[in-house]
C-alpha cells in the first residue's frame, strides 16, 4: 500500500484506452480482485501481548473512502491491527452523507466483527445503526468526527486534540500574527460537520478574551475546493477589512493559502491559520504565505482508535478510568468523561511553521 | 392554455433517431425488457449467494429496505412525470426539505404528526411549484426541477443552517417511530419503508396499467400532441403530477428522518440522479409512453441487493459506482444491441461498396 | 433543398431573438454588479472582477461543448466526471512522470476526447438517449477517477508553476483562464454561425426529420458535438488543476447540473435547436456573478442556495417570456400565421 504501484501507474497510462472500450472488462475484473473481504470474523483467539485477543477484524468507516486525510487514519489503524494479529476492513461510501456510511456500519454488523472506528459524517443520524451494532456486542469507537449518541450506543471517542484546545488555540495563534485586533472570518466546512461546530463553538468564546478582534462571517466550502474557493472570494470582496482567517479543515486552508499565494495584494492584508496537512502547506510555509498552522498525526489518531477498538474487544470495560495501551505512541491512555461521553485525547495538536515543517511528510 | 403546445419542439415526440426507427409492437419489447431484469435479478441473487456468505442472512432484506426503501418510494412517482415525458430533479432536495422541516418544527416544540403534515403540506406546494412552472408556463422541465433543486435544498438549508435536530436539549424524536430503522414489521424481516414502497407500487401499478388515468398518460408521452386532441387535459395531468411527485417525496423525507432519528439539511443530497438512475434502469423510456411500474420494482430489487452485495464483499464505493453506471448503460444497449449490429454492418456495407449516386 | 432555403430565411429572424437573450444576459449581469456594488463598492475591485471572471470560466467553457449538444437535442451529463478524471491524470502525470507544461493541456484534452468518442459512440451507434448514456458515464468515469485516485491527493508541490500561472496570472487585469476560455468562446461562436457544419446542428435539434431529409449526416454531426463536449471537459480539466493546484478524487462533483443551468439560462432551449456559445458562456457568468454577489452582500451564508435557486427559476422564467414577446413581434410583423 505504500506509494505508488506500477500497477496504477499501467492504469493511469491506459485510461483512454479503458474508456475507449474496456469499461466493462476492466470493472468486472477489478472487482473480483477485492472479494475475498467479507469473510465473517473469527471472534479472537489466542491472547497476545497486553491482553489482545489476536483476530480481531475491526471496520473502519471514514468519512469517504478517498479522503487523503481519512486513508492516513486509515492506514495508522491498519498498522495498529497488525501489530495486534488483526485486521482492519475499510469500508464507506464516496460522498460524506451519513447514508453513505449505513450499508458498513451493517456489513459490519453481518459479518460480526470485533469493533467499529467510525468518522460520523453526521453526529446523531447514524446512531439507531450503531445502536444495533452495540447490541449484537460490536465495540463503537468515534474518531476525527464524533457521534453524539448518548448512551445508545455507549462508545468511545477518540479525540484528535482537546476540541477545547484546538478552539482556543488557533484563535490565540491567529491573535499573535495580527496583534489581536481586526475583522477576522471562518472557513469551514460542511455547515453540519460536527467537529467543525465545536471547535467554532470554543473559538468564539475564546474570542471574548480579544475585544478587537471581531468575528465578522463563518462561510462554508463544504470540503470542496472550487467551493471553497467562491466562498472565500466572496468574502475577501465582501470584507475589505478583513484582516485574518481561520479554517479548521485541511481543503479550506490549502485553498485559501493557494488563493493568497497568487495574490500579492490580498495575501499583505489577510493572515491565514487553521488546520492543514504540512505536505499540502509546505510550499505556502516556505514561501511565507502562511506563517503557521496546526495539525496533530491523522496516522497516529487512526492508530490510537486500532488500539483502543482491540482492547475494547478484548474485554477492557468501557468506562471512566479504564486505560489502555497504544504500542509505538508508548503511552497509557486512560479514557475519561468529557461532555457527557467517554474520551481519550490523542494529545496536543503539533503547530508547524518554518522551522518543523520538513520533519513531517503526512 | 396553448403554451403547452409552443413550447414542445415540432417532432419532439421523435426525439432524437432511435426513435425515428420504426417502432417495434409495444408489448413484446416491455416483455423482453422484463423478462431480461427478471434474469438478471436472478443472476444478480445466484452471485450474490455463492460470494457473499452473509448475502443470505435475513438480515440484508431488512438492510436492503432501509437503504433503498426510501429512494425507492420517491421512484414510482418519477415514473408517471417520465412517462409523460418530463423529468423532476427536484426530488432529492424536497426529501431534504421536508425533513427539516420536520426537524425545524420538532425543534419549536410541535407536535410530531403535526410537524409531518406540514411536512407534506411543504411537498404539496413545492411540487405544485415545479407544476406550475411546467404545465401552466410551458418552461422545460430538466431546467424548472434544477432551479428548484437549489432552491429546495437552500431552504432546508435556511431552515436548519449548522443545526442537526434533534440537538442539544432538544427532545429525541419518539421511539416509537423511530423504530421503523431498527426493527421490521413484525413476522418479517421487511422494512417499514419497503412495507410502504410494495404497497404504494401496487397502487401506482394499478392505476399506470388498468386505469383510464394511466392509458392518459402513456398516451401523453407518445404523443402530446395527439392526447391533447384526444380530450387529456394534458396541463392539469402533468401538474398533479409533479405535485405527487412533491407529496411523496416529502413523504420519503419523514421516512428517512425517523430512520436515522435525526435530520440536517442536507440528508438526501444528490439522490435524484439514483431516482433517475433506478427508473430508466426499469425500463421507462426517457422520452416518455414507455415503461412498466412492475420494471422499477425489478430495478428497485438488482439496484439493492447489488449494493448490498458489494458492501458486504467489500467492493470499494467507487468500483460500485462503475457497477451502477455500466449497469445503466447496459440497460439501454442490450435492447438496441441487435439494431445497432444491422445498422453496423449497412454502414460497412455501404462503405466498401460504391456509393449510389 | 428547401428546407435549407427556408433555413436560411428565418437564420435572420432567429438571430435578432439570440441577440436579444443575450443583450438581456449582460443587462441581468449588469443590474446583479450595480445592486450588489451600491451595497459594497469594493464589489468591482480589480480583485473582485478578476474573481468573477476565473470563477464563470471553468463552467463558460464546459457551457460551450454543452451547447454544442444540446442544441442537437442532446445533453452530456459526463462533463463533470470527465473534468475531474483529465485533472487527476494530468496532476499524477506532472508528479510520477514530470511530463512537460504544455502536454498538460494536450493529455487532459485527449482524456476528454477518449470519453466524448465512447459517449458519442454509444449515442449515435448504438442509438441510445444520450441523458442515459452519459448518466451511466458520469458513474463510470468517476469510479474509474476513484480506482485511479485511490485515495491519493496530487499536493501543489508537485504541479508546475509554469502550469497554475494560467490559474492565476493576469494580462491587463483578466486572468490567463478567461482568456482563454474567452478565445474558445469567440471562435466557437463564430463557428456556430458561420459554418455550415454547425448549422446543421441547430437543424438536427429543431427537426430531426426534416434534417434526415435535407440530407444533413445526423449521425456524425451529434458525434462530433460529443467529442467536442468530451475534448473542452478535459480542456477545462487542465484548468482545473491549473486553477486550484491540487486535485483528489473530487474535481468537479455536481458540475453538471451547474453547467446545464448555466446553458439554460443562457437562452439555449433545452429541447434543441436555438441557442448560442456566448449565451451559455454569459449564462455562466451571470450564475457566478450572482453567488459572487450573495457573498458579498453579507447575506448569511445559509441563505445563499435557496436565492440562488429562485434567481435561476426567475432567470429561465424571464428569458422565457423574453422569447415569447419576441416570437409574437416577429409574428406580428411578418403577418406569418400558425396552425396552432
Amino acid at each position: 500500500m505504500t506509494g505508488i504501484g506500477a500497477g496504477r501507474r499501467t492504469l493511469v497510462a491506459a485510461v483512454s484506452a479503458v474508456l475507449a472500450g474496456g469499461v466493462l472488462a476492466a470493472c468486472s475484473s477489478t472487482n473480483n480482485n477485492d472479494s475475498g473481504g467479507g469473510t465473517p470474523a473469527g471472534s479472537g483467539g489466542a491472547s497476545s501481548g497486553g491482553g489482545i485477543q489476536s483476530g480481531l477484524t475491526v471496520y473502519y468507516i471514514p468519512k469517504d473512502t478517498q479522503n487523503p486525510y481519512e486513508v492516513l487514519a486509515d492506514k495508522g489503524g491498519q498498522k495498529a491491527l497488525e501489530e495486534l494479529g488483526g485486521k482492519v476492513v475499510v469500508s464507506s461510501g464516496t460522498q460524506d452523507t451519513a447514508a453513505a456510511q449505513q450499508p458498513s456500519i451493517q456489513a459490519a454488523i453481518q459479518a460480526h466483527a470485533d469493533a467499529i472506528v467510525i468518522a460520523g459524517n453526521d453526529p446523531s443520524a447514524l446512531c439507531p445503526s450503531l445502536n444495533t451494532a452495540a447490541r449484537q456486542g460490536i465495540q463503537i469507537v468515534a474518531f476525527d468526527s464524533d457521534v453524539q449518541c448518548g448512551d445508545s450506543p455507549n462508545h468511545l471517542f477518540i479525540n484528535q486534540a482537546d476540541t477545547k484546545t484546538i478552539g482556543t488555540s488557533e484563535v490565540d495563534l491567529l491573535a499573535k500574527q495580527i496583534n489581536s485586533e481586526g475583522q477576522i472570518a471562518i472557513l469551514s466546512a460542511a455547515a453540519s460537520a460536527t467537529n467543525q461546530n465545536s471547535w467554532i463553538k470554543y473559538m468564539k468564546e475564546q474570542l471574548k478574551k480579544y475585544p478587537k478582534m471581531k468575528l465578522v462571517d463563518t462561510v462554508y466550502g463544504n470540503d470542496d475546493p472550487a467551493t471553497s474557493l467562491t466562498v472565500l472570494q466572496g468574502l475577501i470582496s465582501g470584507y475589505p477589512n478583513l484582516k485574518g482567517i481561520i479554517s479548521p479543515t485541511t481543503v479550506g486552508i490549502s485553498t485559501a493559502a493557494q488563493y493568497l499565494d497568487t495574490h500579492a495584494d490580498v495575501a499583505k492584508r489577510i493572515t491565514l491559520t487553521g488546520l492543514g496537512l504540512p505536505s499540502e502547506m509546505r510550499k505556502y510555509i516556505k514561501d511565507g504565505t502562511v506563517q503557521s498552522f496546526e495539525l496533530w498525526n491523522p496516522s497516529d489518531l487512526g492508530y490510537l482508535a486500532g488500539y483502543a477498538a482491540a482492547a475494547l474487544a478484548s474485554g477492557t470495560p468501557l468506562q471512566a478510568g479504564a486505560t489502555f495501551e497504544s504500542g509505538s505512541l508508548n503511552k497509557t491512555y486512560k479514557m475519561e468523561q468529557g461532555d457527557g461521553e467517554l474520551s481519550v485525547v490523542l494529545g496536543p495538536p503539533t503547530v508547524f511553521d518554518k522551522s518543523n515543517i520538513d520533519d513531517f511528510n503526512f | 392554455m396553448t403554451s403547452e403546445l409552443a413550447t414542445r419542439p415540432s417532432g419532439d415526440s421523435a426525439v432524437l433517431s432511435g426513435r425515428a426507427e420504426g417502432r417495434q409492437p409495444l408489448w413484446r419489447s416491455l416483455a423482453r425488457w422484463e423478462a431480461g431484469l427478471v434474469v438478471v435479478l436472478i443472476g444478480v441473487l445466484i452471485w450474490a449467494t455463492i460470494k457473499s456468505p452473509t448475502f443470505t442472512d435475513p438480515s440484508t432484506l431488512f438492510y436492503l429496505g432501509v437503504n433503498t426503501g426510501y429512494i425507492a418510494i420517491m421512484a414510482l412517482p418519477m415514473t408517471l412525470v417520465v412517462m409523460t415525458g418530463e423529468i423532476d430533479l427536484s426530488v432529492a432536495s424536497m426529501l431534504g426539505l421536508a425533513g427539516s422541516t420536520v426537524g425545524y418544527l420538532w425543534h419549536h416544540g410541535w407536535d410530531i404528526w403535526a410537524a409531518f403534515a406540514v411536512a407534506l403540506a411543504v411537498g404539496v406546494v413545492g411540487g405544485a411549484l415545479n407544476g406550475l412552472l411546467v404545465a401552466r408556463f410551458g418552461l422545460p422541465s430538466i431546467a424548472v426541477t434544477i432551479g428548484t433543486l437549489t432552491m429546495f435544498r437552500g431552504l432546508a438549508e435556511v431552515l436548519l443552517g449548522s443545526l442537526t435536530i434533534p440537538s442539544l436539549g432538544d427532545r429525541q424524536f419518539p421511539e416509537s417511530l423511530t423504530n421503523i430503522g431498527v426493527n421490521s414489521i413484525p413476522g418479517a424481516q421487511l422494512s417499514w419503508s419497503m412495507v410502504f414502497f410494495v404497497v404504494l407500487a401496487v397502487i401506482f401499478g394499478v392505476v399506470l396499467h388498468v386505469t383510464p388515468l394511466g392509458r392518459a398518460m402513456v398516451a401523453i408521452g407518445l404523443q402530446p400532441e395527439a392526447a391533447q386532441f384526444a380530450g387529456i387535459r394534458v396541463n392539469r395531468m402533468k401538474f398533479w403530477l409533479f405535485v405527487l411527485s412533491g407529496f411523496i417525496s416529502a413523504f420519503a423525507g419523514i421516512l428517512v428522518t425517523l430512520q436515522q432519528a435525526s435530520v440536517s439539511y442536507n440528508v438526501g443530497t444528490g439522490l435524484e440522479l439514483n431516482v433517475v438512475a433506478i427508473v430508466l434502469f426499469g425500463g421507462v423510456s426517457i422520452f416518455g409512453g414507455r415503461g412498466t411500474i412492475f420494471g422499477v420494482v425489478l430495478s428497485v430489487a438488482i439496484v439493492g441487493s447489488l449494493q448490498m452485495a458489494l458492501v458486504q464483499l467489500n467492493v470499494s464505493a467507487d468500483k460500485q459506482n462503475i457497477v451502477t453506471g455500466v449497469l445503466l448503460l447496459i440497460s439501454v444497449i442490450v435492447p438496441n444491441g441487435a439494431e445497432a449490429l444491422r445498422r453496423a454492418r449497412d454502414y460497412l456495407r455501404r462503405r466498401t461498396r460504391p456509393r449510389p449516386l | 433543398m428547401t428546407a435549407i432555403a427556408e433555413r436560411r430565411a428565418t437564420s435572420g429572424a432567429v438571430l435578432t431573438i439570440l441577440r436579444a437573450r443575450e443583450i438581456g444576459l449582460v443587462l441581468l449581469i449588469a443590474l446583479v454588479v450595480i445592486v450588489t456594488t451600491l451595497h459594497n463598492p469594493h464589489f468591482v475591485d480589480s480583485n473582485s472582477i478578476e474573481q468573477l471572471l476565473s470563477g464563470a470560466a471553468l463552467i463558460a467553457l464546459l457551457g460551450v461543448g454543452e451547447t454544442l449538444v444540446v442544441v442537437t437535442r442532446n445533453v452530456d451529463l459526463s462533463v463533470g466526471s470527465v473534468l475531474g478524471l483529465s485533472a487527476y491524470v494530468v496532476g499524477h502525470l506532472f508528479k510520477y512522470d514530470h511530463i512537460p507544461v504544455w502536454s498538460g493541456f494536450v493529455i487532459g484534452t485527449l482524456v476528454g476526447v477518449a470519453a466524448g468518442v465512447l459517449n458519442g459512440f454509444i449515442v449515435t451507434v448504438m442509438r441510445v438517449p444520450s441523458l442515459v448514456v452519459t448518466l451511466g458515464m458520469l458513474y463510470v468515469i468517476r469510479g474509474i477517477d476513484g480506482v485511479i485516485v485511490n485515495g491519493e491527493r496530487i499536493d501543489p508541490e508537485f504541479i508546475p508553476s509554469s502550469f497554475t500561472a494560467v490559474g492565476y496570472k493576469t494580462l491587463f487585469g483578466i486572468p490567463w483562464l478567461a482568456i482563454i476560455v474567452a478565445a474558445v468562446v469567440a471562435v466557437a461562436g463564430y463557428a456556430m454561425r458561420s459554418f455550415r457544419a454547425s448549422r446543421d446542428l441547430y437543424a438536427i435539434g429543431s427537426n430531426p426529420a426534416a434534417a434526415a431529409l435535407a440530407g444533413i449526416p445526423i449521425q456524425r454531426r451529434v458525434f462530433t458535438a460529443f467529442v467536442i463536449s468530451g475534448a473542452l471537459a478535459g480542456l477545462a480539466g487542465a484548468l482545473f488543476l491549473a486553477l486550484h493546484t491540487q486535485i483528489d478524487n473530487s474535481g468537479g462533483i455536481g458540475y453538471e447540473l451547474a453547467v446545464i443551468a448555466a446553458v439554460v439560462v443562457g437562452g439555449v432551449a433545452i429541447f434543441g435547436g436555438s441557442g448560442t456559445v456566448v449565451g451559455a458562456a454569459l449564462g455562466a457568468l451571470l450564475l457566478n456573478t450572482i453567488n459572487q454577489a450573495l457573498v458579498a452582500s453579507r447575506i448569511s451564508a445559509f441563505w445563499n442556495q435557496a436565492i440562488a435557486g429562485a434567481l435561476l427559476l426567475a432567470a429561465i422564467a424571464f428569458d422565457r417570456w423574453l422569447s415569447l414577446r419576441v416570437t409574437k413581434t416577429l409574428q406580428s410583423a411578418e403577418g406569418a400565421h400558425r396552425d396552432i
